[in-house]
């Protein structure tokens, strides 16, 4: 399987990363080149295999469904790139 | 053995010997490792250095000594790679994305070292998110090898991705430092700067507060001059975790303890499919060499098949960029990380700038690779066909475990390459992950060990993998792996002013 130049900007899209027009070619010589290279596993017969959950045999554990932490919006938005009395400030969303 | 004349040539053991019988303080041996790590300046191993931090825990650490209150790590100063978030202290996974972030909460990892008394020199660069083999494509310029070919003054690779720690621990910069490792990011930079590398099984260590790579794979190890001094980190770093689901409730043993119980009766498997074509025959004869060695010492040698071993690493770049695009979708220029400054028309407008900003080259393509196998109509023939390929190679691994204890194989199938030479080229820079990423696939514990030298003078390593949590196994090969290959080279001190 490849991709082509309109896969490449769909993927972009989908990734929410922007591409620049004059990428999407090298970008598509790229990924077919590493598609190219992982095509050799269809030749392994994975009839009846499952498909790995886990490496190390251990079920999930499961906790008590209960607050353990919290009331600390101020470090929670710290890193913000912008923030407003502890809200996160982002562009216009509804019209 | 007489202990060195200067005190960054201790061992991480020597050391720990020394400040807890009070021969040295932990602020000698501090001031003397922040030292060597400003004066290396041209290795660009570090993106954060933190000597006042160092000095404070150095004389906290002092004052307990004194009280008779040290605990196991009392004073030891340590190199953290900068993907474990450290609290208050810059942390940015080598990317540029993350180039301001500090975080409000301490890694699990570095906790338990900082609970076990040790002392933080500073963070080390790395390959933007851990995905490479050379350190090449950090955002904050490459990290060199203190190592050089002979009659050359070439710049080599450190390998990656955490080549900021294995040039760090190469250069006595630190006594050991921690490492992560997804594919081979532990051993493989280890292997190629004549370092030990650890990558613990899969559980072993909490991911809590490491950056996220590929979470079913990712974990940290440490790095170090010896074999025993990465028994004494591990033990330290390793714990069950309220905090991460996958860490494991099983007791952590002290791995010093049978370190030098030797292999003999020990049944060490030569896998025959990590031969391959195309390797330097340096390779062939030191792995020769090695099962030579631990043959003389009582060993019992044999040949098994891992017979899906070729298409581990191919699977490899089919789960990895999968995970990391679903882990790299909370970058969003919104809640942490950086952010465009470029006008944007909407929220759309502004993820896309931002993240098109942030991230490097290879960090794109991967994530791209990764939307791609998960996207409908693909997610069967990419996604569910590796993951059915990885019980594939766990499978191969247990029924090896019926006819051996441990398996020996090349680290890697080259020594360090020169900076530029291999990063045109994505397919020839993974495949520098042929012999260690099959380890994280199946889960498995896996140790490189130096081994020895190239014509060249480049060091080259040997991998001992072993059963799941059996670590301790998988040191006591490696120290008779060590004691054998009597591994004395050091680098030339090119790099200090």
């Amino acid at each position: 399987m490849s991709v082509d130049k309109d896969t490449v900007r769909r993927i972009a899209k989908l990734a929410r990363i922007a591409l620049e027009e004059d990428r999407v070619e090298p970008m598509e010589r790229e990924l077919n080149g590493i598609l190219a290279w992982v095509e050799q596993l269809q030749e392994v017969n994975v009839e009846g295999v499952v498909p790995m959950t886990s490496v190390v045999a251990q079920k999930l554990k499961m906790r008590e469904d209960v607050v353990t932490d919290g009331n600390i919006a101020e470090a929670v938005t710290a890193n913000a790139p912008v923030s407003e009395d502890n809200f996160f400030v982002v562009p216009k969303v509804v019209e | 053995m007489p202990l060195p004349s200067k005190l960054t040539d201790f061992t991480l053991a020597e050391a720990r010997d020394a400040v807890l019988g009070r021969k040295i303080s932990s602020t000698e041996l501090t001031k003397a490792f922040s030292k060597a790590v400003a004066d290396a300046k041209p290795l660009n191993a570090f993106v954060t250095e933190t000597p006042e931090k160092a000095l404070e825990m150095a004389a906290a650490s002092d004052t307990r000594i004194a009280k008779g209150e040290a605990r196991p790590l009392e004073g030891l100063p340590l190199a953290i790679k900068d993907l474990f978030c450290t609290k208050g202290v810059k942390t940015t996974a080598g990317s540029n994305i993350l180039n301001n972030f500090i975080p409000p909460y301490e890694s699990t990892v570095t906790q338990n070292l900082w609970d076990a008394g040790a002392v933080m020199l500073g963070k080390t660069n790395m390959d933007e998110f851990a995905m490479g083999s050379s350190n090449e494509t950090s955002y904050y310029k490459p990290v060199l090898s203190p190592w050089r070919a002979k009659n050359s003054n070439a710049a080599l690779v450190p390998g990656g991705s955490s080549g900021g720690s294995a040039s760090a621990v190469a250069a006595n910069l630190c006594l050991g430092a921690t490492g992560t490792d997804t594919g081979g990011s532990i051993r493989q930079p280890a292997a190629v700067t004549g370092t030990v590398g650890l990558k613990p099984t899969y559980g072993r260590c909490s991911r809590w507060g490491t950056v996220a790579f590929a979470s079913s794979l990712d974990q940290a190890g440490p790095m170090t001059r010896t074999v025993r001094d990465a028994a004494i980190l591990l033990r330290h770093m390793a714990s069950v975790d309220p905090k991460d689901s996958t860490s494991v409730d099983t007791p952590v043993p002290d791995y010093e303890a049978g370190l030098e119980n030797g292999v003999k009766g020990l049944r060490v498997g030569i896998p025959k499919e990590y031969r391959i074509d195309g390797a330097p025959p340096e390779i062939d004869t030191l792995w020769q060499k090695g099962t030579d060695w631990l043959k003389a010492q009582g060993a019992q040698i044999v040949e098994v098949s891992l017979p899906h071993t070729k298409y581990a690493l191919p699977a490899y770049y089919i789960v990895a960029p999968a995970e990391a695009s679903s882990n790299l979708a909370r970058y969003d220029g919104v809640r942490f990380g950086h952010r465009t400054k470029e006008a944007v028309r909407d929220m759309i407008d502004l993820y896309e700038k931002s993240r098109a900003e942030g991230f490097g080259a290879e960090v794109r393509r991967r994530i791209l690779i990764g939307t791609y196998v998960l996207s409908a109509g693909y997610y069967d023939a990419y996604y569910t066909r590796a993951q059915k390929i990885r019980t594939l190679i766990l499978r191969d691994f247990e029924q090896a475990w019926e006819q051996c204890d441990v398996l020996l194989t090349p680290a890697t199938p080259g020594p360090a390459f020169a900076i530029g030479e291999k990063s045109n080229d994505p397919i020839s820079m993974y495949l520098n992950d042929v012999f260690t990423v099959t380890v994280n696939l199946a889960g498995l514990p896996g140790l490189a060990v130096p081994a020895g030298l190239t014509a060249d003078g480049l060091p080259l390593g040997l991998q001992i993998i072993g059963k799941a949590f059996d670590e301790a196994t998988v040191l006591r090969a490696g120290r008779s792996i060590e004691t054998a290959a009597n591994f004395t080279a050091k680098p030339q001190h090119w790099w200090a002013a």
